[in-house]
This record gives structure tokens, C-alpha cells and sequence, in this order.
């Protein structure tokens, strides 16, 4: 399957540029990735990306701040930044005949950005209000802790948006440093998807992206996680009275031969989710989980992710669980599922299903420029857009002993790691947990108090 | 771009059946995908103050079994073609939308009215949904955000059913009994009303063919469309939630403003766009957040329905800068109304407004949405070719005014949920 309309070039200053032209509508959306995430950060300077990616907000001279985003805003368009792991975004979408205006703030933006020292200090306070807002929730604070806990050397182990005390200390040398080191025209990839002509726009690119220079090869990424030995646990408690539980295990990367498989996998066992961002939501009630756990009142939901990353990542079992189950319970519940799939595989209906899902949800997401651009740019720094291309032919060549084989591989006891959220008022089961952990949990009266 | 893309009288094709159901259909070949989406009148509105709740209770359990499809079989149905299906309700109606494959249309279709018109409510499953509605509130109850959003409401309209939440409390869902859920799908489900909005690759005579099959023979009542009286507004509240062991606070700052059809929606749409809206959350973005970093999120919200709603400005902010967002918050309240907006501001506003339009519009679910609410609200097909003069029509003066009626800052109720902070504690 030929991806319609798409055509892919490179700049003489090493900017890679993918355009899918369309004339559906009378709209077009131009993304820029930077192939850097909180995958390229150290200790110290956690979060940096993301708060870099707060500062591109912040103006140029061109652009002083708040008029970038009035611009915009005022030509009928819509805007965003975003960081994940593996990159960082900003992306447009506009009515097709003023595109002009996204090529020209980010092209001005990857060079020109003014990292005034009063605004990283003002933006210090926001983005610690940001993570405050998810600090809010013990399920955020439950998945941090897990994330940190299955990766010990990989620098998938920091949150995006940066431990709190990194974002206490980080200065704006810090922050300029990695802005001038990983924005680049080669170390970017341009998308334009929607109403427009390909030629016109390549040479509209050249225009504007043409002259910025090459910038030095960016920092190699070295570390690699070594292979986990040992179960890992960990224990949150707190004052919200509804538990959770995560249950977690490293698998490939989107480029290795099991991901496929995987992806599968995690289609039989929770539905297929698409890839990320757009184009996901949907019924799914009628997978093994969700029979399994929420079809027993064990848990009121209960889902696994598998999402396509640079390295090795998270294959992750979430639930939130039912009053009066224990965690216990619902860990043995996920891992008869697991276990079922080691010993018997899966069926070729639930394979044909996930690849129907599948491929409708290509159809739902081609309806929008926006999701499109995001799609072939993501695909882009993860594998390459063959990788998306080919999305459908490599799922349907999956069989069944392939998925069995994986769930054998990469799943085991040894390989996980748990996390439980357990509210304060719990007594905990004596069978389960040593005494010392039963007494603390009983004499903590400050925070019973709080609870009440 | 031509005028003609856009939905109206000549490509929007609108069929009320004898029953009183109301179709509306779009033809766009473009993906092979198709969206449904519509609202029976039936709500939050209707329900007894201790049946807090009913409503969405009954919208859940729509998609649990049915006169030809069970639990597993609704399931299985809708998931084997990776279509979705989903049911919700809020004041004044139930929602319901879907999307499908283009080829699994007509089962979509079979599926819908069988749920619509003939839920089964199986004991077991309302059980399993109160115990899933009971976890949530409990979350709900730790959530600042919900929270300050929960208690501003309460505040505002007291015992008038606006005041409390669609999802209801743990007192009232624990209480519901299935007897209640049927009877109140028996008396409020009805044709007459209705909307049914479909958009994307149909041809639009099967589509009327299709309802008419499987919509045409459903009967009900009148809606009962009686609402109690408002209130009178509540001046000056000042709400203080604690929430023990959260790390920010969640502050609302707002008061009652207009219904739908008031003559000063489109100023007041306006105005809360200069607000709280444009670019980067408007003035309020600016000063809360991008001047005083006090807040990740800073921005205004009108919320408009059949009867008056409200306006409103949000932030999260650390405990200790509540008091500091709160004042700026008001400052800009009180900046609106006294000063009027700069001819940048307002062209500015204006421009997005009406510019935005084709990305609106872009998608199936964006068309059909913006149908739904043409039909709802009564606007008339046409109703965006004029849009753009109603939004030009606003000047500067309008701006001030409506800011100056529905913003007083000594009238706004506040709101905050969250751990202590130094002034309540």
C-alpha cells in the first residue's frame, strides 16, 4: 500500500521534508519534529525539551511574544507544541491559503528564538504549575514512579516534563545549550499535509528553511538498558481512597522484528489503538482484559498500551480497581491472561479483528490533515514512513505462533515491574506484606486524619 | 474559501418523519467513513433532585443489552468492525454518536434504534455500571479540577437542577433502582424532537430509507419542556473546598450569564474570546500565566444552553498564588468593562472566529456536530453563511457592555478546591 500523494525530499542543509498533498478540504497542516525528547536528557537537566519547547513560545525579535500565536490565531489557525520521549513537535493547521505563515514563524523560531532571561524565570513557575496539575492525581504520580523503577540506566526513566528538583535549578544557559544543539535544519523533519502543490510548496520550503545552516551532528544517544534481573515493586500510598495498579515489562523498539507482534498482541488484549495521539478512543469492551477483569468486578477499567518508540519501551497493564479487591487479585488476574496467551496463543478471529480494527481507523484518521502530518512525521523519527507504509502487511503477516512466542519472551515474573496505589485507609492483607509496612500503615494517624 | 462548501439549505438535506423525528444528512464522499450523531430531549433536567444522576444512569446502560443485542453482542458487533458507538447525557438531552466504515453503515444503523428504542436494563449490568459510577465519583471527590467545577455550579443555581451534576452524587446513583432507569427511558425516550444528524460517504435517499425502517415506527409523547424557575443569583459567594493532600489548587471565578438565544450571545461570545480565548488564552493567558507564571492553565468559558448559563474564568495555581490569580483574574473582569477593547483586539477576535471556520468543518464529526447544534438551537440551515455578519456585528461598545452586565467582580462567585491554603487554614 503506496501512501496517495506522498512525496519526500531532503534539503541541502539536511532538512528532511514530507508533503502528502489533498484537496479534500480547503485546509493544510505544516509540522516540524526535532528528533529530541526527554530521551536526550541527563540528570540535572530533566524536562529540559519540553521547557525548550515552552520558550519557542516565548518570541524571536520578528516575532516578539504573543505575537507568534496572535498571528496565527488570527488567520482562522490552530497551534500547538508537544514533547514526548522520543521528540519534540510544533505544528499549524490552517486554512490552505495562508500556509505561508506557518513556514515562516517556524523557520524563524528553529533559529531566531530569544531565550530572554525574565521569561525563563516566569515560565519556571508555569511549567511547575503544569506538573503540579498531574502531581494532583496518583495515578500520574503512580505511573512516574514505575516508568523510573523499570528503567535504570535508559533515560526513559525521567518524566517528560522533568523531575520537580531539575526544574527548580535549570538555568537558561541550560536551556539554550540544548536549543542551539538539537534545533537544526538536520536534525528536523518539515511535513506539510492538505490543499496544496507539491512543487510550490518544496519551493516555498527552500525559501524559507533553505538558508538556515547546517548545524553540527547532534549528540549520539548511547545509553542502553540492561536486562532486568529482578522483579521491581513499588509502593504508593496516599489519601485518595480509589487504588490503582500498573504492571509493566521493557519490550522492543518500533523498528524490531517483534513489534509487530506485539502490537497484536496488545490488540487481543485490550483492542487496537491505533497510533497515538489522533484516531484512537472507540468501544472496547469485547477484549480479553476487559472480560477478564472489569466483566468480573475486579476492576471498573482496565487497558495495556504498547506505543512505538526509538528504544526499547514500556508494554504496561493499567487498572483502577473495584472497592473491597485487593491488589493481589487483580495482578494474579492480569497474569492468567498472560500465561494464556504463553501456553495457547491467540485465535485467527482475534488476529482478523485487530487487523480489521485496524485498518478502519486508518480511514477515520485520513479524514484530517492534521492527524496525517502528525502520523507520517512521528513515523518518521520513530522508523520511516515504509515503516507506516507497511503498517497493515506486516501486521496481517503476523501468526499466531509469533505472538505466543512473544508473550513467552518478553513476560515474566522476573521482568516485571508492579506498581500498586494504595489508599491510606487500606489494611493491608497480613498474607501479603510484612508486618513492619501493616504497623506503618496503622500508626500513620497525621494522614488517616487528613483523610477524613 | 466558496461559499458553496459550506453546509447549508442547497447540500444539507433535512426529512422530519411523521413520527416528529428529525433527520439532517450530508453527503461527503471523500472517506469511505460515516458519523451519526443526535440528541433525544431527554435530560439531567428531567430528574427529581434526589434522582441526581438518572439521566446518564440511563444513557449507560443503553449500550448493556437490548431487545437483539445482549451485552456480548452489542460488543462483538460494534467491535468486529471498529466502529464506535457511544451514549451520554447532560441537561437537556441524551447524545449519541457513531462512527463507522461507510460499508457497516446499515448496521450501525439496526444497532442504534435497538438500543435507543429498546433497552433491556439487565439487572446484573446495572449493578456492574453503579459499582463503575460509584469509583468515579469517589475519584471525582479528589479532583480539584472536578471539584471547583462542581461547587461554582451548586453555587450558582442552588436547587435548580443546573446546580448539580449529570453524573449525580454517591447518595442519589446509590439509591437508583432499575424500575426508575426503565421508567424514565418509558417516558422521556421519544421521536418527537429528536435529531438524527448523518455525514460522510451515503447517499443521502438510503440513508432516509434506513431511518425510516428502523425509526419510522417508534412512537412517544410530547417532551415535557417545563423547567423550574431560576433562582435569584447568589452575590459575591466566596467557596473555599479542601481537598487535603493535593498539590495545586483549582480556582473558578464567574457568574450567570445568558441563554442561547439572548440578543447578546455573539458579543458575549466575543468579548470572552478577547478574554480568555484568543492565542494563547487571551488577556487572561497573558497576565496570569505569561506575566505572573502563576498558572499552566488561565482562560474564560461562556457555557450556553436553552436557559441562562454561565461565564466563567479557570486557573490551576500553587495554594500560596490562589489570592494573587484570583485578583488578576477580577482586575480583568473589572479592565472590560471600563475600558473598551482596542480595534486590534476586537479585528483580532473577529478574524479567528470567523476564520476558523474550515478547520471546523474539515471533518465528518466537525460537520456533524455543528448540524446538530444548528438543528438544536433552532439557527436554521443557513445559519453559517450569516454567521460571519453576526460575529462582524460586535463592536467594541457591545464588548464593554456585556462585560460590564455579566462580569461585575463584586457579583462573581469563587471558587477554590484544594489543600489549605495560608488565608483558609
Amino acid at each position: 500500500m503506496a501512501i496517495e500523494g506522498l512525496t519526500k525530499t531532503t534539503l541541502t542543509n539536511g532538512l528532511q521534508v514530507v508533503l502528502k498533498e489533498s484537496h479534500v478540504a480547503p485546509v493544510a497542516s505544516f509540522w516540524i519534529f526535532y528528533r529530541v525528547g526527554s530521551r536526550n536528557e541527563k540528570s540535572g537537566t530533566t524536562g529540559v525539551s519540553h521547557w525548550v519547547e515552552h520558550m519557542l513560545f516565548k518570541g524571536t525579535e520578528q516575532f516578539p511574544r504573543g505575537e507568534f500565536d496572535k498571528s496565527i490565531a488570527r488567520a482562522g489557525g490552530v497551534f500547538n507544541g508537544m514533547t514526548s520521549e522520543d521528540w519534540t513537535t510544533y505544528f499549524e493547521t490552517l486554512p490552505s491559503d495562508r500556509i505561508d505563515l506557518a513556514l515562516q514563524v517556524e523557520s524563524d523560531r528553529m533559529a531566531n528564538s530569544i531565550f530572554d532571561v525574565e521569561e525563563v524565570e516566569s515560565e519556571r513557575t508555569v511549567i511547575i504549575s503544569e506538573r503540579e496539575g498531574s502531581e494532583n492525581s496518583y495515578f500520574y504520580l503512580l505511573s512516574e514512579e514505575v516508568q523510573a523503577a523499570a528503567f535504570r540506566v535508559h533515560s526513559y526513566h525521567h518524566p517528560i516534563i522533568g523531575w520537580k528538583s531539575d526544574l527548580l535549578t535549570m538555568n537558561r544557559e541550560d536551556l539554550y545549550q540544548h536549543y542551539r544543539t538539537f534545533y537544526t535544519p538536520n536534525n528536523a523533519i518539515a511535513v506539510v499535509t492538505g490543499d496544496f502543490d507539491t512543487q510550490t510548496m518544496i519551493e516555498k520550503l527552500e525559501a524559507y528553511f533553505g538558508n538556515l545552516p547546517t548545524g553540527p551532528t547532534v549528540p549520539a544517544m548511547r545509553l542502553t538498558e540492561d536486562r532486568q534481573q529482578a522483579e521491581r515493586r513499588i509502593l504508593l500510598r496516599g489519601s485518595d481512597p480509589t487504588a490503582y495498579l500498573m504492571l509493566a515489562f521493557v519490550t522492543p523498539e518500533a523498528t524490531h522484528p517483534d513489534f509487530f507482534p506485539l502490537i497484536v498482541m496488545d490488540a487481543v488484549l485490550s483492542g487496537a489503538k491505533g497510533m497515538g495521539l489522533f484516531g484512537g478512543g472507540g468501544n472496547n469492551r469485547s477484549n480479553r482484559l476487559y472480560r477478564a477483569l472489569v466483566g468480573t468486578q475486579l476492576t471498573v477499567d482496565a487497558s495495556c498500551s504498547y506505543r512505538p518508540s526509538i528504544d526499547p519501551n514500556l508494554f504496561a497493564f493499567y487498572a483502577t480497581l473495584a472497592p473491597d479487591v485487593t491488589h493481589q487479585q487483580v495482578e494474579d488476574a492480569i497474569w492468567v491472561e498472560i500465561r494464556k496467551i504463553q501456553e495457547e496463543g491467540v485465535t485467527i478471529t482475534e488476529m482478523q479483528k485487530a487487523i480489521k480494527q485496524t485498518k478502519a481507523q486508518f480511514a477515520y484518521s485520513s479524514e484530517s490533515v492534521t492527524s496525517q502530518a502528525y502520523w507520517l512525521g512521528f513515523s518518521e523519527i520513530i522508523g520511516d514512513s515504509d515503516w507506516l507504509d507497511n503498517w497493515l502487511e506486516q501486521l496481517s503477516a503476523v501468526t499466531a505462533a509469533d505472538v505466543q512466542r512473544v508473550a513467552q519472551q518478553y513476560f515474566a515474573p522476573n521482568k516485571q515491574t508492579t506498581g500498586w496505589y494504595l489508599p491510606d485507609a487500606t489494611l493491608l492483607d497480613a498474607t501479603l506484606l510484612d508486618e513492619t509496612l501493616i504497623d506503618e500503615t496503622l500508626l500513620d494517624e497525621d494522614l488517616l486524619d487528613e483523610a477524613e | 474559501m466558496p461559499i458553496n462548501a459550506l453546509p447549508n439549505s442547497d447540500n444539507i438535506t433535512r426529512v422530519v418523519l411523521t413520527n416528529g423525528l428529525t433527520v439532517l444528512v450530508r453527503e461527503n464522499p471523500s472517506a469511505p467513513v460515516v458519523v451519526v450523531e443526535g440528541y433525544i430531549p431527554a435530560g439531567a433536567i428531567h430528574e427529581a433532585a434526589d434522582k441526581a444522576g438518572l439521566s446518564s444512569f440511563v444513557a449507560s446502560m443503553l449500550t448493556r443489552g437490548s431487545a437483539h443485542y445482549d451485552f456480548d453482542q452489542f460488543n462483538e458487533t460494534i467491535e468486529s468492525i471498529r466502529a464506535s458507538l457511544g451514549v451520554g447525557s447532560s441537561d437537556h438531552y441524551t447524545n449519541f454518536s457513531a462512527t463507522s466504515l461507510a460499508e457497516d453503515f446499515p448496521t450501525i444503523i439496526e444497532v442504534l434504534a435497538d438500543i435507543l428504542q429498546r433497552p433491556s436494563f439487565p439487572t446484573d449490568h446495572v449493578e456492574r455500571v453503579r459499582q463503575q459510577k460509584l469509583v468515579r465519583l469517589q475519584e471525582r471527590a479528589q479532583d480539584p479540577n472536578h471539584m471547583a467545577s462542581l461547587q461554582f455550579y451548586e453555587t450558582i443555581y442552588g436547587n435548580h437542577p443546573y446546580g448539580r451534576p449529570t453524573s449525580g452524587y454517591v447518595e442519589t446513583v446509590s439509591q437508583l433502582q432499575q424500575s426508575e432507569l426503565a421508567e424514565f427511558h418509558a417516558s422521556r425516550y421519544t421521536p418527537q424532537g429528536t435529531i438524527i444528524v448523518v455525514v460522510g460517504a451515503v447517499e443521502t435517499q438510503s440513508v432516509l430509507d434506513l431511518l425510516h425502517m428502523h425509526f419510522g415506527d417508534w412512537q412517544g409523547p410530547v417532551p415535557d419542556k417545563q423547567v423550574p424557575p431560576f433562582p435569584t443569583q447568589p452575590v459575591g459567594q466566596q467557596i473555599h473546598h479542601l481537598i487535603p493532600g493535593k498539590v495545586q489548587s483549582d480556582l473558578i471565578v464567574g457568574s450567570l450569564a445568558i441563554p442561547r438565544h439572548h440578543p447578546d450571545f455573539y458579543a458575549v461570545r466575543v468579548a470572552n474570546n478577547i478574554l480568555g480565548q484568543f492565542g494563547m488564552m487571551g488577556r487572561l493567558g497573558e497576565q496570569v500565566r505569561e506575566q505572573q507564571g502563576l498558572a499552566y492553565y488561565s482562560y474564560s468559558s461562556v457555557d450556553v444552553d436553552l436557559y441562562n448559563g454561565v461565564w466563567l474564568a479557570q486557573a490551576g495555581t500553587n495554594p500560596t498564588n490562589v489570592e494573587q490569580a484570583r485578583n488578576s483574574i477580577l482586575a480583568e473582569f473589572a479592565r472590560m468593562a471600563t475600558e473598551p477593547v482596542t480595534a486590534e483586539e476586537l479585528a483580532d477576535s473577529q478574524a479567528y472566529m470567523t476564520g476558523v471556520l474550515p478547520l471546523t468543518l474539515e471533518t465528518n464529526s466537525g460537520v456533524a456536530s455543528t448540524l446538530l447544534n444548528i438543528e438544536w438551537f433552532g439557527l436554521g440551515l443557513d445559519y453559517l453563511e450569516r454567521y460571519n455578519s453576526f460575529i462582524y456585528g460586535v463592536t467594541a461598545a457591545d464588548v464593554q457592555r456585556v462585560a460590564a452586565q455579566y462580569l461585575r467582580p463584586e457579583q462573581c462567585t469563587v471558587v477554590v478546591a484544594g489543600p489549605a491554603t495560608s488565608s483558609s487554614a
